[in-house]
C-alpha cells in the first residue's frame, strides 16, 4: 500500500488523520471553546506549584525556591485548615439538608395550590432572589440587621425591647448565613421539584384518591416516592460539592468584618484574603489545591455511587 | 378497571376531597403566601428606605414607607453623572460577552451532539473536567496578573464570564432535540457544516439561544468577583461592583456623587446606597418575570444533568 494517503478520498482505512480532516470543520467549530478553555482553565494548571514554593514576586513562580511539603504544614498545624474545612463542611451539610427539605415542601405546597394566577405570583416572587448579585444581598441583610438603623432594631426598640448588636457578634451568624442561603436558594431549587412532581403521571394520583387516599396519603406514598430519584441525585451531587464553599454569600455577609468572619472562616474566604489582600499566594495555593484534590475525589466517589444507583444520571 | 377508559371526563367528579386534603391546601396557601412575601420584603425595605429622608433613616431606622417621600437620593447619584458610565460599562460587558459566549457555546454544542463527530467524547470530556478539577484562586489569579497581564482591563471581567462547561454542555442537551435528519438533508444539499449550523440548525435553536443567553446576561449584569479581584485602579466600575464599594467603603460613596451638589461630610449615605441598589438592580427586577421560564427549563435540564 502506498504511503502517501490522501485524506478526502473515500474507501480508506479510517485512520486518524483521515478523521481529522473529514471532521475538520467541526474542529474548527469546537476551536474557540478549546482555546478558551485552555486559556483560563487549563493554563492556570502548572501554577499549581506555587503551593510548593516560597514565592517571590521577583523570581516568578518557577524561579522561587522549592520547599516542599512546607506551606501545607504550616497551614495544617496552625489548626487553621481543619478549622476551615469544617466550617465549610458543617455549613454546606446545613444548606443541603435545609434547602432541599424546604423546596420539597414548597414544590409539593405549590402543587396544591388549584389557583393558577396565585401559583403563578408566587413563584415568581419566590423566585427574586435568585436573579440579584450577592452584593445586593450583603446590602439586604445589613438593612435589615444593622444597630442603626436596621429594620430588626427599629422593631425591637418599637416593643421595648434592647437593640441587637448583630455586626458586633459572631455568634448568631451561622443561623443568619443558613436562613440567607435558604432566603435565596428555596425560589430556584424548588423549581426542579415542582417540575419532577408535575411530571408524574396524574391518573395515578387520581385513581389513589378514587380508592380513598386521602391527602397525606397522597403525598406519603405517590408523590415523595416518585420525587425519591430527584431527591437522591441532587442530594449526592451537593455531597461531591461539600469542600465548595459559597464565596459570595460569606463574603458580602461577613467577608470585611474580622469580628463576624473569624466564627465562620470558610476556604474560599480564607484564599481570597490570602490572595488579594496579604499576597501569600504559597499559602492560598497550597489550602486551594488541598481543596480541589478533595473535591475531585469527593465528585468521583459521587458520580459512581450514582452510577449504580441511576446509571441515566451519571455525569460519566 | 378497564371500563373506566369511557368516562375519563368523569374522573374529577367521583374524586372525593377529605379532611386532610383541604387541611394540606390551606396550610399550602398560607405557607406559601408567607414564602413568597418574605422573598420580597427585603427588596420593598430597599425600596421604601431609598425614597426616605437621611434625617429619618437616621432617626426611623429603614422603612416600607417613607415617612416624608423624597427623590433626593436619586437626584444625588443621576447628578453624581459617573454611574452612567457605569451602566454604559456593564451594558457593553453585558452584550458582547453574552452574544460572543453564546455563539461559541452554540457551535461546540452543537458539534458535541453531532454523532458522526468522531472526537465529540474526547472534546466533551475535555471541556467537562475543567469543571471537575480547578487551579484555584492564587494560580489563576497570577496567570491573569503577571502572564496575561490583565489586571486594571475589562478584558479582565469579559472574558472569565464568557464560556462555561455548563452552559456548552446545557446547549449541547438542546441541540440534541433537532432531529439529526435535518444536518443529513444539509449534507445531501451539499451544505457544509458550518453552512448547516448557521441556516439549519441555529434557527432551530433559538430556545437554546435564549436560555443560554440569559443565563450568560445575568452572569455579567450581576458580576462582581472578577471585578474584585482584577479591577482595583479604574474609575469606572461595573455596576454591581460599584454599588459593593459603595456599600463597604465610605471614600467610594463620596466619590459617587460630584462634590458640588453636597457637603460631602454630611452625606446622605444610607439613601444614596439604597438608591444606587435600586438603580443597579431595577432593569433585572423588571425583566426578570418574562424570562424567567427560560431559566426554569434551563435549571430544570441543568440540574440533575450536571
Amino acid at each position: 500500500m502506498s504511503k502517501v494517503i490522501n485524506p478526502a478520498l473515500p474507501g480508506r482505512k479510517t485512520t486518524f488523520g483521515r478523521k481529522f480532516w473529514n471532521s475538520r470543520v467541526l474542529l474548527l467549530m469546537c476551536l474557540p471553546a478549546i482555546v478558551y478553555f485552555i486559556a483560563f482553565s487549563y493554563a492556570p494548571l502548572p501554577g499549581i506549584y506555587v503551593a510548593f514554593v516560597n514565592y517571590n514576586y521577583r523570581l516568578g513562580i518557577f524561579g522561587s525556591q522549592f520547599v516542599g511539603l512546607k506551606n501545607f504544614e504550616f497551614v495544617a498545624n496552625s489548626g487553621k485548615l481543619w478549622m476551615l474545612t469544617s466550617n465549610t463542611i458543617l455549613f454546606n451539610l446545613a444548606f443541603i439538608l435545609l434547602d432541599n427539605l424546604v423546596a420539597v415542601v414548597v414544590a409539593i405546597l405549590l402543587k396544591e395550590i388549584q389557583s393558577k394566577m396565585f401559583r403563578k405570583v408566587s413563584q415568581t416572587m419566590m423566585f427574586l432572589p435568585y436573579f440579584i448579585s450577592q452584593v445586593l444581598v450583603g446590602l439586604l441583610v445589613y438593612s435589615l440587621l444593622n444597630s442603626d438603623t436596621g429594620f430588626l432594631n427599629s422593631v425591637l426598640t418599637q416593643m421595648g425591647a434592647a437593640p441587637l448588636r448583630l455586626y458586633k457578634n459572631g455568634d448568631p451568624w451561622p443561623f443568619i448565613i443558613v436562613m440567607v442561603h435558604l432566603w435565596q436558594k428555596t425560589g430556584y431549587n424548588s423549581v426542579v421539584y415542582f417540575a419532577a412532581i408535575m411530571g408524574i403521571d396524574q391518573e395515578v394520583i387520581e385513581a389513589s384518591m378514587i380508592d380513598g387516599a386521602n391527602g397525606w396519603q397522597k403525598i406519603r406514598y405517590i408523590i415523595l416516592p416518585s420525587l425519591r430519584p430527584t431527591i437522591v441525585i441532587l442530594l449526592l451531587f451537593a455531597l461531591g460539592g461539600i469542600v465548595k464553599g459559597d464565596f459570595g454569600l460569606f463574603w458580602n455577609l461577613v467577608g470585611r468584618n474580622p469580628i463576624l468572619y473569624q466564627k465562620v472562616d470558610i476556604i474560599e474566604m480564607f484564599v481570597y484574603r490570602a490572595t488579594v489582600s496579604d499576597f501569600n499566594f504559597s499559602t492560598a495555593s497550597a489550602v486551594g489545591l488541598y481543596q480541589s484534590l478533595i473535591g475531585f475525589v469527593l465528585v468521583l466517589a459521587v458520580n459512581g455511587v450514582v452510577k449504580k444507583l441511576e446509571p441515566d444520571y451519571s455525569l460519566f | 378497571m378497564a371500563k373506566n377508559n369511557d368516562d375519563m371526563m368523569d374522573v374529577s367528579a367521583k374524586i372525593k376531597l377529605t379532611t386532610s386534603d383541604y387541611v394540606i391546601r390551606g396550610i399550602g396557601y398560607v405557607l406559601i403566601t408567607f414564602m413568597a412575601l418574605i422573598s420580597i420584603f427585603p427588596f420593598l425595605v430597599i425600596l421604601g428606605t431609598s425614597f426616605e429622608t437621611e434625617e429619618n433613616i437616621i432617626s426611623y431606622g429603614v422603612t416600607l414607607f417613607p415617612r416624608s417621600p423624597t427623590v433626593a437620593a436619586y437626584d444625588l447619584v443621576i447628578k453624581g453623572g459617573t454611574i452612567w458610565a457605569s451602566y454604559g460599562l456593564t451594558v457593553v460587558l453585558t452584550v458582547v460577552g453574552t452574544l460572543i459566549g453564546l455563539f461559541i457555546c452554540a457551535m461546540t454544542g452543537y458539534a458535541l451532539q453531532r454523532r458522526d463527530f468522531p472526537f465529540r467524547n474526547a472534546i466533551s470530556f475535555f471541556i467537562y473536567f475543567t469543571s471537575l478539577f480547578q487551579a484555584g484562586l492564587a494560580p489563576y489569579y497570577l496567570l491573569m496578573t503577571q502572564t496575561y497581564h490583565l489586571n486594571n482591563t475589562y478584558w479582565a471581567v469579559l472574558l472569565p464570564l464568557m464560556v462555561s462547561s455548563w452552559l456548552i454542555i446545557l446547549m449541547k442537551n438542546f441541540a440534541k432535540s433537532i432531529p439529526h435528519e435535518l444536518t443529513e438533508s444539509g449534507k445531501i444539499d451539499g451544505a457544509g457544516d458550518f453552512r448547516i449550523f448557521l441556516s439549519i440548525i441555529l434557527p432551530m435553536l433559538k430556545p437554546g439561544l435564549a436560555t443560554v443567553g440569559l443565563f450568560l446576561a445575568l452572569g455579567y449584569w450581576n458580576e462582581w468577583y472578577q471585578s474584585s479581584l482584577f479591577l482595583q485602579n479604574m474609575s469606572v466600575l461595573p455596576l454591581q461592583y460599584r454599588l459593593y464599594k459603595i456599600v463597604n467603603e465610605a471614600a467610594a460613596l463620596k466619590n459617587s456623587v460630584a462634590a458640588q451638589y453636597v457637603n460631602v461630610s454630611n452625606l446622605p449615605s444610607e439613601s444614596l446606597k439604597m438608591a444606587t441598589a435600586m438603580m443597579t438592580t431595577g432593569p433585572i427586577i423588571f425583566l426578570y418575570p418574562f424570562v424567567q421560564r427560560y431559566f426554569i427549563g434551563g435549571i430544570t435540564v441543568g440540574a440533575v444533568k450536571g
